[in-house]
């Protein structure tokens, strides 16, 4: 069991991260204080056109020399600086947040039709397999995940994510039931520019990890959450499906549903099945999805874990709690509940 | 003092079930509960004769185990009001979400609106305790799910079809399941079948169906006849020659 809520403004007006926090916290009973994350898209105005690459170290000697030079064989750190942490008397600091804002040469990546994400890629993948006591798990344009171990107060506080303001805003409080709480192990789970929330379990990890990691990613945080990432990356960039393709490839219709389609929509379904069997993902789950574009968020087919949608405006709302939507924004209007496996999708509209 | 009011605004679910139980055993008959969002398990394992009226959201599992007290909730539920419910009555002027009055045991849950997914899961009755869920709009897929006992009634107010989601009753293998016309066959679950909802029946629910529209000031009028589905299990054990070889 965990909490997740996501919300987006559509024209970009943005909200500070108090919101959120608030939000996420009505939802403690959902988590057991191991983890807890947010991530807040637009909160780098001043670096907006750079990589924000956000990384754990062990210490700031070892590790940080070898990402360092990496960073810069590849392209060129315009700005870095320690991530501003507060105390908080229930967190222990575990690592030492870092952030780097990053451009890398694009010319040193051919054959590529998007080189400085696959640039940027390889270098999350190289520092986070490659690299002892270095962990990158932020690495967008623009956006930011900050997260630890702890109570989601606590995380907040710990990051002042109220400092911030973004026109996204994701979060995520942890019960880790088969993976270790750790840092790392904390959502939300971010690649270039996805980040994911995730309540449940992926069952079949094992089939979703052969399947990324033979597409060159690299499952280096011990838990299942990090494959949806890589997944969104894989087919929602690379192979360039819609967020509803994706959300189709991820959790398809039963075959008895698709036998009743129409033959249009069931010759798509069969393909869609087809092609993306590995990418299939099993077991309880609620998921939200943010880029720099939107939000979607989605269950499993049977809806083992709960997922309420609600509106107020430009803002769209997604939870696992009609009641952490409504402190965030009592207005809050058209409260549903989206059938299982069915894409909620929030576009940005400017 | 008959009736007192508490503002749960802000407030954890413990402090404020300490408020309910200490109020119930000093006496008191009415308890209005302003300003709740999202406290779970209010009226948790409660007994008396008490009526507690709740404005706003309510958390997960509202009145779990409680036997006895009448709650009327004037908002949305979260997940599982009436968990193992022994006794009493839940009244909801709103929806509800997943797994709705799941492993209820007995008394009588009321949904003016929708619900979620698998509502009614795992109720279950035994001589005299029949508990009894009754949801005015529409329900997703599961319901029912591994039902044992008790009667579910869904009426779909103003809708074509109260349910277009699959596996009602799957697992089934004792209780009933009425819903308001028809139901394509396709949308029953395994150990579920049809049988014909007859005058009998309708004098049967009748005084239920009254009951229900008389708490939200619903007309029953237009929902008495014998346009129902019957649902009821194909046998008491579904699932025989699946888990077990003999």
């Amino acid at each position: 069991m965990c909490g997740i809520i996501g919300v987006i403004n559509r024209v970009r007006s943005v909200m500070d991260g108090s919101g959120i926090k608030k939000a996420l916290s009505l939802m403690n009973e959902r988590g057991s204080g191991e983890g807890a994350g947010y991530v807040g898209y637009g909160i780098y105005p001043d670096f907006a056109d750079c990589y924000a690459l956000h990384v754990f170290y062990d210490n700031l000697v070892e590790p940080k020399k070898k990402v360092d030079n990496l960073l810069e064989k590849w392209g060129r750190i315009v700005h870095q600086e320690e991530i501003p942490t507060y105390e908080r008397p229930n967190l222990r600091k575990q690592h030492i947040p870092w952030r780097y804002f990053y451009k890398p040469h694009k010319d040193l990546m051919v054959g590529s039709s998007t080189p400085e994400d696959d640039l940027v890629k390889n270098l999350v993948m190289d520092i986070n397999s490659c690299i002892e006591g270095a962990l990158v798990f932020s690495s967008g344009i623009n956006l930011g995940v900050f997260k630890a171990a702890g109570w989601p107060e606590d995380v907040a506080d710990f990051y002042r994510i109220q400092d911030y303001k973004g026109y996204i805003w994701l979060a995520h409080n942890r019960y880790p039931t088969n993976t270790p709480g750790w840092w790392g192990g904390a959502h939300p789970f971010n690649l270039l520019d996805w980040s994911v929330v995730h309540n449940g379990e992926i069952t079949s990890y094992g089939t979703n990890r052969q399947y990324v990691e033979s597409n060159g990613y690299k499952c280096t945080m011990f838990t299942d959450t990090e494959v949806v990432a890589y997944l969104f990356d894989l087919l929602g960039r690379r192979h360039g499906l819609s967020e509803d393709l994706v959300v189709k490839a991820l959790a398809p219709p039963f075959w008895d549903e698709i036998d009743t389609m129409t033959e249009r929509d069931k010759k798509l379904n069969l393909a869609m099945r087809l092609t993306y069997g590995s990418a299939q993902m099993n077991g309880p789950f609620a998921i939200i999805v943010a880029t720099s574009q939107s939000i979607v968020g989605f269950t499993d087919r049977i809806k083992l874990r709960p997922l309420v949608v609600g509106e107020n405006g430009d803002k769209l709302y997604i939870s696992s709690e009609e009641a952490a939507i409504r402190i965030m924004d009592p207005k809050v209007q058209n409260i549903r509940m989206p059938r299982a496996g069915e894409p909620v999708v929030g576009r940005l509209i400017v | 003092m008959e009736k007192i009011i508490i503002d749960a605004k802000g407030m954890h679910y413990t402090p404020l079930n300490r408020q309910i139980r200490q109020a119930v055993a000093a006496g008191i008959k009415e308890i209005e509960i302003k300003n709740v969002l999202g406290q779970r398990f209010i009226a948790n394992g409660l007994r008396g004769d008490v009526k507690i009226t709740i404005y706003g959201i309510p958390g997960g599992d509202l009145c779990m185990f409680m036997n006895g007290p009448e709650c009327t909730v004037y908002g949305d539920c979260e997940h599982a009001p009436g968990n193992t419910m022994d006794g009493g009555m839940i009244i909801v002027h709103g929806s509800a979400g997943d797994a709705v009055a799941h492993s209820m045991r007995g008394g009588k849950v009321y949904i003016r609106d929708n619900i979620g997914y698998r509502g009614g899961i795992h109720m279950k009755e035994y001589e005299s305790k029949k508990p009894i869920l009754v949801i005015g709009g529409s329900c997703h897929a599961f319901l029912g799910e591994y039902m044992a006992g008790g009667l579910i009634l869904v009426l779909g107010i103003g809708l074509q079809s109260p349910i277009n989601d699959r596996g009602i009753g799957s697992g089934i293998h004792g209780g009933e399941i009425i819903i308001r016309g028809n139901v394509d066959d396709r949308l029953l679950g395994i150990g579920s079948r049809k049988v014909e909802f007859n005058e009998n029946d309708l004098r049967r629910i009748s005084p239920l169906i009254e009951d229900f529209c008389s708490k939200f000031n619903i007309d029953p009028n237009p929902l008495m006849d014998t346009n129902y589905t019957h649902i009821v299990p194909s046998s008491s054990r579904p699932f025989a020659d699946k888990y077990t070889w003999e």
